[in-house]
């Protein structure tokens, strides 16, 4: 996994609450049996004015923010279907880096699996920075060491994050590696398991 | 010993071991795994060169892509056809047990777990799926993963976790006849709003949910998720015991004795405490019908599609306008006056044998109306099964119902099941999102009965005194 360190980057808003995975990546796209190349179906629907035409109002259709790296969007983000495509395919726009006042928890957690880090910030801090978008090339910087959020010439926002996910994507690390390293006790656990649930580990066996 | 509510015994139980800021190596008892958001998870252990540590813990089913009509005339999409292959061949290169697409014990996977008896009291249940929270209602602890968590789960039986807050929803009363569990949860998302659970695990409470049956409570926890919380949970009683009795995946014997006693101990001990609790009065619930674009855009049936001059906000304002203008409707039109141009009887919320009885002795003797396309789709093969020998699917189709094969279907029209952009379906699905039938379809949520009726009247009707 491609690790987070600083970043700094152009910001798209996008100004909607709930914004659903099936609008981030419409079902069609989840055919699929491959992590990349989702970029095409982003936000597809809305990307769309009715007659199938691209709708230029779109932020994403606008060139000002062809190159944005960090999405500012509003409360809910990601609720809905757990698909990874959602992230997959924001990673394949080029997205690094979401701020919203509030996510959805299995989106929030996917985003961690993939480099993308999930910014929290207070619903007042996400305003200031909605109007600073209003500029066109606004750009933010996120240290995640520091876990900070700077405007170039303007105010400093901290954001809170777990340390253990924060040591997981600052180091790039392969989480299902770190979890391996446990075998010892995921054995011993599985070992006191069968004595006290023995009725747990009846396990299949595929034919 | 310090009072655990049923989700903290289950946790506990589960911890492998927890990092110093509190993070949890949480092991997994069993995974459901379905064609959609595995392939990449496979692909990547085989990359890495991993094996699955407990193939038996995992049962795969395909359901999102599987067609509803013949299925001896294979999958017409070829990019469908390709995803469900992949299943099958994983499937075989890692030892998964899988029930094919023609196989009689098929289904939606979420209907095929308790079905199988492979969703058991007590246990940690994952799916690369967010209506994983279904499980719940025979108090497991199950939730939605995405897609690298399910290669997690395959490589280590294991899942890292922070421990959620735990929230009781408590429901005291008596339903209203005809109201249901679907009634029930669409109520309680319009109360806590769509986020209301984030962070959370739900569990059900209260004397209307030891009153509904095990279908019932799987339709509560199955739309957990659609108040923000990954798991919603039911406290296991005799009922779950009796449901679970004789399955083919459940423990016989002595392992059968042990396992019910250990479940008697999972209940919520009296003086335990919950992070939060919500209450709702079963009398208040009428017959709920969604009138947005999200599960909690929601209303009784005696009431009508919301002014967006009379939202509190700005940002309601907003939002209602936009989902008003989605879904073609007029503010202040009564519910009732909303006519429809499909219905949809199917998905993991409400596609169980005990839904189908409702819906069709409804039905019985009544005439699909000439402007409505009705469908059944039955949640597995085993239902289906199940609802022919009793009659169900004459009574369905002599009232002019389509009767499918099993598979998720038109909940979201990953198949060839599809709305058409404009058209409004009174579905007895879970999600009304924008699109999720179809580019441009407009779906309302509802319970089955209240689908039944919508369907004979071609327009919504108030389902406590219909006929």
């Amino acid at each position: 996994m491609q690790s987070f360190t600083t970043h700094t980057g152009l910001v798209a808003p996008l100004d909607r609450v709930n914004v659903d995975t099936d609008q981030i990546i419409p079902k069609q796209f989840l055919k699929t049996i491959k992590r990349t190349g989702l970029s095409e179906g982003l936000f597809y629907d809305w990307r769309r004015k009715k007659d199938g035409s691209q709708d230029p109002e779109f932020f994403l259709n606008q060139p000002r923010y062809k190159n944005a790296t960090i999405l500012l969007t509003r409360d809910n983000f990601g609720c809905g279907s757990s698909r990874e495509h959602a992230p997959w395919a924001l990673l394949d726009q080029g997205f690094r880096c979401v701020i919203a006042p509030s996510f959805a928890d299995i989106f929030y957690n996917n985003c961690f699996q993939n480099g993308i880090l999930p910014i929290v910030l207070k619903a007042d801090d996400v305003q200031a920075l909605f109007k600073g978008a209003a500029k066109e090339g606004y750009q933010l910087t996120v240290d995640l060491a520091a876990q900070t959020v700077a405007a170039s010439g303007g105010a400093t926002y901290r954001f809170d994050i777990d340390p253990f996910r924060k040591d997981c994507l600052y180091k790039g690390l392969d989480a299902i590696g770190l979890s391996l390293q446990h075998a010892s006790a995921i054995a011993a656990y599985e070992k006191q398991r069968i004595s006290d649930a023995p009725w747990l580990f009846t396990d299949l066996t595929a034919r | 010993m310090a009072a655990k509510t049923l989700f903290e015994k289950i946790w506990d139980a589960h911890v492998v071991r927890t990092e110093p800021d509190g993070t949890t190596l949480l092991y997994v008892d069993r995974q459901l795994v379905h064609e959609v958001t595995s392939p990449q998870a496979f692909e990547s252990l085989k990359l890495a060169g991993r094996k699955p540590r407990r193939p038996g813990a995992t049962l795969a089913v395909p359901d999102h892509n599987v067609p509803t009509t013949d299925r001896k005339l294979g999958i017409a999409d070829p990019i469908s056809a390709k995803q469900i292959q992949t299943l099958e061949e994983n499937c075989r290169d890692f030892g998964i047990t899988i029930f094919g697409m023609n196989d009689s014990r098929q289904g939606i996977v979420h209907v095929i777990g308790p079905e199988q008896g492979f969703t058991l009291p007590g246990m940690t249940i994952v799916c690369g799926d967010s209506h994983t929270s279904t499980h719940g209602a025979f108090g497991a602890l199950a939730f939605g993963i995405g897609t690298s968590e399910v290669e997690h789960v395959l490589a280590t039986q294991c899942l890292i976790q922070n421990r959620p807050r735990t929230m009781e929803i408590r429901v005291e009363g008596k339903l209203s006849e005809r109201c249901s569990a679907k009634d029930v949860i669409l109520a309680i998302i319009g109360k806590i709003g769509t986020a209301g659970g984030t962070g959370y695990v739900i569990e059900y409470t209260g004397s209307v949910i030891r009153a509904l049956t095990m279908e019932g409570r799987m339709t509560l926890c199955n739309m957990s998720i659609e108040g923000g919380a990954r798991a919603g949970m039911v406290a296991p009683d005799d009922k779950t015991a009796s449901y679970i009795k004789g399955r083919p995946m459940a423990p016989a014997g002595h392992l059968w004795e042990q396992a019910v006693k250990a479940w008697q101990a999972l209940p919520t001990d009296s003086g335990a405490k919950y992070d939060q609790t919500v209450e709702l009065k079963a009398e208040q619930i009428a017959p709920q019908v969604t009138w947005g674009t999200s599960p909690g855009m929601v209303t009784g049936v005696d009431g009508k599609v919301p002014d967006p001059k009379a939202m509190p906000d700005e940002k309601s304002k907003q939002s209602t306008e936009r989902a008003l203008e989605y879904m073609g409707l007029t503010p202040n039109t009564p519910i009732t006056q909303i006519t429809i141009d499909k219905v949809f009887i199917g998905s993991c919320t409400n596609s169980r044998i005990e839904d189908l009885r409702l819906a069709a002795s409804f039905v019985k003797g009544k005439t699909v109306a000439k402007s409505v396309h009705a469908m059944v789709v039955p949640g597995s093969g085993l239902v289906k099964q199940q609802a022919e020998q009793e009659g169900l699917d004459k009574i369905f189709k002599d009232a002019g119902f389509e009767w499918r094969e099993a598979g998720c279907s038109m909940c979201l029209a990953m198949n060839a099941d599809v709305l058409l952009p404009g058209e409004r379906c009174a579905s007895t699905s879970n999600r009304n999102f924008e699109g999720r039938q179809g580019a441009g379809g407009r779906t309302h949520l509802v319970s089955p009965i209240m689908a039944v009726a919508a369907a004979v009247e071609g327009h919504f009707v108030d389902i406590r005194n219909w006929k």
